[in-house]
């Protein structure tokens, strides 16, 4: 009578695999299913002043990334002993501390990527995705799915963004990384080899305006929501 | 500080050239009346967080400035603390802008919901802060460019949520509805933005 009791009273524990199905959906969810920029519409303010060139995304993706998995985790491992009403403030100094970190890494690894990236390090902390994230998952989910969550949704972020970045760097600089691969009307010949490419392409720059990324993940969003029917927006 | 205000008013608007302040701004903009209440929730926030955060950001983390490198003797350079102690200052702003429209305006605070606390991470919140540090601004240019930048947001909101509005007799194509429409809207608002581009409020009073 005891023990069916308590079975009622306790459910068994759901097991965690390391890379278990449920683990790697929640990586896989957020490149499309879930992806934070096009269907939970958060983090699009960074998302568009720095993809005028590939390097400041990549650079930004990747401290995205770091920020999101490690808050997630540290908010997980600490979500039973925070107090309902500080909760944001909480997660906010956790995240702020986490970009703190980042920012002065990327200042002493590549101060020239740092002057570009300039403000947009610093607003990862508001960029909805972490907070967005934490609140919506880490608060009540295990520090290692919560981890997975978050690189997940960062993962996702940052594909969004080379796509976005290699779309305006190439029509818009004829560059990819820094590296001239269309030349520019008013370039001269470097060698013979590759003459051939240089002097005809005239940079299209509605590229280089911030708003053509916002046409791009308009764009984008078109074309994943007419190839995933199910992805359109009912409402 | 007319010309400070002019410019993040109009021609350097935070969400139309800088697109910061974007997730609220897509999500709330769907009828004027949320977007009115947000926007000037918005600029009352920024108005009073950017003083706010230049008095700390002055006389405690600048080392030539700060109140501490006077007592300790030495240059005391905290500036590294300045994301955390910007986001505290926000953080309870909004707190306290979230009590006062619960006891003024129920219905507004009921129609706002989960977005009133969002003011927090609002991009355009931190973001005008972080560019009153990087543009050195004093106290009275600060006060103008918070209030400036919170009324170019205002006014960016209003206008996609009228656009919105009249949108939803529109046939758009299924895939494009709602989200689609509106980062493209946004973008040709920031074309048509841009046409401001090169104006100097600076000299809009002739110098006689």
């Amino acid at each position: 009578m005891a023990e069916s009791n308590t079975d009622v009273a306790v459910k068994p524990k759901e097991p965690t695999f390391a890379f278990g199905k449920k683990e790697r959906q929640l990586i896989t969810d957020p490149f499309n299913d879930n992806n934070p920029i096009t269907i939970q519409v958060l983090g699009i303010c960074s998302a568009l002043a720095v993809t005028t060139l590939v390097l400041p995304s990549v650079v930004m993706s990747i401290a995205v990334v770091f920020v999101i998995s490690f808050s997630a985790l540290i908010i997980s491992l600490l979500r039973n002993s925070i107090p309902k009403q500080v909760r944001m403030i909480v997660q906010l100094v956790v995240i702020a501390a986490l970009v703190t970190v980042v920012e002065l890494v990327l200042k002493a690894a590549s101060y020239d990527v740092y002057k570009q990236l300039s403000v947009f390090i610093g607003l990862i902390i508001t960029n909805c995705i972490v907070m967005g994230r934490l609140e919506a998952f880490s608060m009540a989910n295990r520090p290692w799915r919560s981890f997975l969550d978050g690189l997940g949704n960062g993962l996702g972020y940052g594909a969004i963004l080379i796509i976005i970045a290699v779309v305006r760097e190439v029509f818009g600089k004829g560059s990819l990384l820094g590296w001239q691969i269309i030349g520019n009307t008013d370039d001269y010949m470097i060698n013979t080899a590759t003459s051939w490419m240089f002097g005809w392409y005239a940079n299209n720059n509605l590229m280089v305006l911030p708003a053509a990324a916002m046409f791009i993940v308009g764009i984008i969003i078109w074309v994943q929501r007419s190839m995933y029917p199910r992805l359109v927006d009912a409402s | 500080m007319l010309d400070i205000f002019l410019k993040a008013a109009f021609i350097e608007n935070m969400v139309l050239a800088y697109f910061l302040g974007m997730c609220s701004y897509l999500a709330v903009s769907k009828t004027v009346k949320t977007a009115v209440g947000l926007g000037l929730a918005v600029i009352f926030v920024l108005s009073i967080t950017m003083p706010i955060n230049w008095l700390i950001s002055t006389y405690l983390l600048e080392p030539t400035t700060s109140v501490l490198s006077g007592i300790m003797g030495q240059e005391t350079d905290l500036t590294f603390l300045r994301f955390i102690l910007f986001i505290a200052v926000i953080a309870s702003m909004v707190q306290l802008v979230e009590m006062i429209i619960e006891k003024s305006s129920p219905a507004l605070y009921v129609s706002l919901g989960i977005f009133l606390p969002l003011i927090t991470v609002n991009c355009a919140i931190l973001g005008g802060s972080l560019f009153m540090v990087a543009r050195e601004y004093n106290f009275a240019e600060s006060l103008a460019f918070g209030i400036g930048s919170g009324f170019g947001w205002f006014l960016a909101i209003i206008a996609i949520a009228a656009i919105r509005e009249k949108l939803r007799y529109s046939a758009i194509p299924p895939a494009l509805r709602g989200l689609g429409i509106a980062f493209i809207l946004t973008g040709l608002m920031g074309i048509a933005f841009m046409s401001l581009m090169g104006i100097d409020p600076g000299n809009i009073i002739p110098q006689k």
